[in-house]
């Protein structure tokens, strides 16, 4: 296996696993710098394109999962999934999840108070097509509060979970809503150093926007890029 | 005077032209509550069909929208638990973590397109990916098969092993590791271990705990903390 082209590492849009102004990272994030290793096919290959067979179906519409319409702006997301080549990336399961309009998850653990939706699970699943696109309908997120420090609320967001095409790519993000004065004083996000912020931030689209129907926002997503094939050495015979 | 529709709009932003918004998308937490939108029932269970994986208590089952997942038969191979405890940096279990497991069938092929080598076959009952959601006592379990070898860098052979990543709330970006078995063969000449310092190997090799489950605590931080890799 002599030449396999492995994927980029990090780029400067990373974020630190310590943030100590984000509680929980304080006793979770290593002490030790990761260790750099070689690309193996271990880390250039992944479980793309059996998704239907490991999840099942796509879910890609969040408003339709219960008997009745869940409260709340109806909102349609949708983009791409590119590589840093700007290369659409097929068949990547993109998994979500959120809270409903109201600022609660349905989890156990949730106990904020604020009213549960019946009509609203808040988890999806869509793939993305031969272009990388993908689009899914949900409801506009609220914000809630949490533990981290005093008068700590989270700014609006949607979790993705995105396979990718190799473990290398394996990416787990959130998207943020444009405009939204708690991003800049939310330690998750800022755990992001600016200005690469901004690749978490959805934005608004009337191309995405139906009419009488649901506002739209463009989202893409982008994943790691395989690196370069290095090139053949030079041979000169003097 | 009319208004032209296509007017009513914002301006345009350049989001690709600009190169602190067009580049990978940063990482975040998966946060507390993932257990309806990821672990799915089966999902830990990569050989047969049983509930491990899900955290079915944390949510009402009405709103338990993923599926079982659904094996088409038994693969080939050694069939292997492989269980361990996440642990934080102040020694206690991390009950909100989120285990993947990644690996190559017994016969050492990955099911993917990005494994070229057409003389090992692909197992059609065996995709290698599973997902396991710890429990309230920090543990993570799978059912898999023993993986075979497969190739490393330049003319290596890597010893069996399954890649792992660890997500938590807490965890900023996923951590990549690696499991390896006691005893295996080629581990004294794996070329992944060897660019890990000797004296923090023993963080990624699983011991054998039962006749056929082998078990590996995954240290967030501190003393005996595992190894992780930078991809």
């Amino acid at each position: 296996m002599s030449g396999l082209v492995g994927y980029a590492r990090d780029d400067a849009g990373a974020p630190p696993l310590l943030v100590p102004d984000y509680r929980s990272t304080v006793a979770r994030a290593p002490r030790h710098a990761p260790i750099a290793l070689p690309p193996t096919l271990t880390e250039t290959t992944g479980p793309g394109g059996c998704w239907d067979r490991l999840m099942g179906p796509a879910l890609a519409d969040l408003t339709t999962q219960h008997a009745g319409a869940p409260l709340g702006q109806r909102i349609v997301v949708a983009g791409r999934v590119l590589d840093e080549a700007g290369r659409a990336v097929p068949d990547t399961v993109m998994e979500i999840w959120q809270a409903n309009a109201a600022g609660r998850y349905i989890h156990a653990k949730d106990q904020w108070d604020a009213p549960h939706d019946p009509n609203f699970t808040g988890a999806g699943r869509v793939v993305t097509d031969a272009e990388g696109r993908y689009r899914f309908v949900t409801v506009r997120p609220g914000a809630y509060p949490w533990g981290n420090h005093r008068n700590a609320w989270r700014p609006a967001h949607i979790h993705l979970s995105l396979l990718g095409p190799a473990f290398a790519t394996r990416l787990v993000t959130q998207l943020y809503f444009p405009d939204d004065p708690l991003i800049e004083i939310d330690p998750i996000a800022n755990a992001v150093p600016l200005p690469y912020r901004q690749r978490m931030v959805a934005r608004f689209d009337m191309d995405v926007t139906e009419p009488n129907w649901a506002l739209g926002y463009r989202f893409d997503v982008v994943l790691k890029g395989r690196e370069q094939t290095p090139l053949e050495e030079d041979h000169h015979d003097d | 005077m009319t208004i032209d529709p296509a007017d009513l709009r914002p301006a345009a932003r350049a989001d690709n032209q600009d190169p602190a918004l067009f580049g990978q998308t940063p990482s975040q937490t998966v946060g507390p509550f993932f257990h309806y939108g990821l672990p799915w029932k089966g999902g830990a269970d990569l050989v047969g069909r049983s509930d491990m994986g899900a955290r079915p208590d944390l949510m009402p089952e009405e709103h338990y929208v993923l599926n079982l997942s659904a094996p088409t038969g038994t693969p080939a191979g050694e069939v292997i638990a492989i269980t361990g405890r996440v642990i934080d940096g102040e020694g206690a279990p991390v009950p909100d973590a989120m285990v993947e497991l990644w690996q190559a069938n017994a016969a050492g092929r990955y099911r993917s397109v990005d494994d070229p080598r057409e003389d090992v076959p692909i197992d059609p009952h065996f995709v290698g990916f599973g997902r396991a959601a710890t429990a309230a006592d920090g543990r993570y379990r799978f059912r898999t098969v023993l993986p075979g070898r497969v190739p490393g860098p330049g003319n290596s052979l890597q010893a069996p092993h399954v890649a792992l990543s660890v997500f938590a709330r807490g965890v900023v970006k996923r951590l990549a590791t690696r499991l390896y078995f006691a005893g295996a063969e080629g581990n004294d000449e794996d070329p992944v271990l060897a660019v890990v310092p000797a004296e923090r190997r023993e963080t990624l090799i699983a011991r054998r705990t039962g006749p056929d489950e082998w078990t590996l605590d995954l240290i967030l931080q501190g003393e005996g903390e595992t190894v992780f890799f930078d991809l």
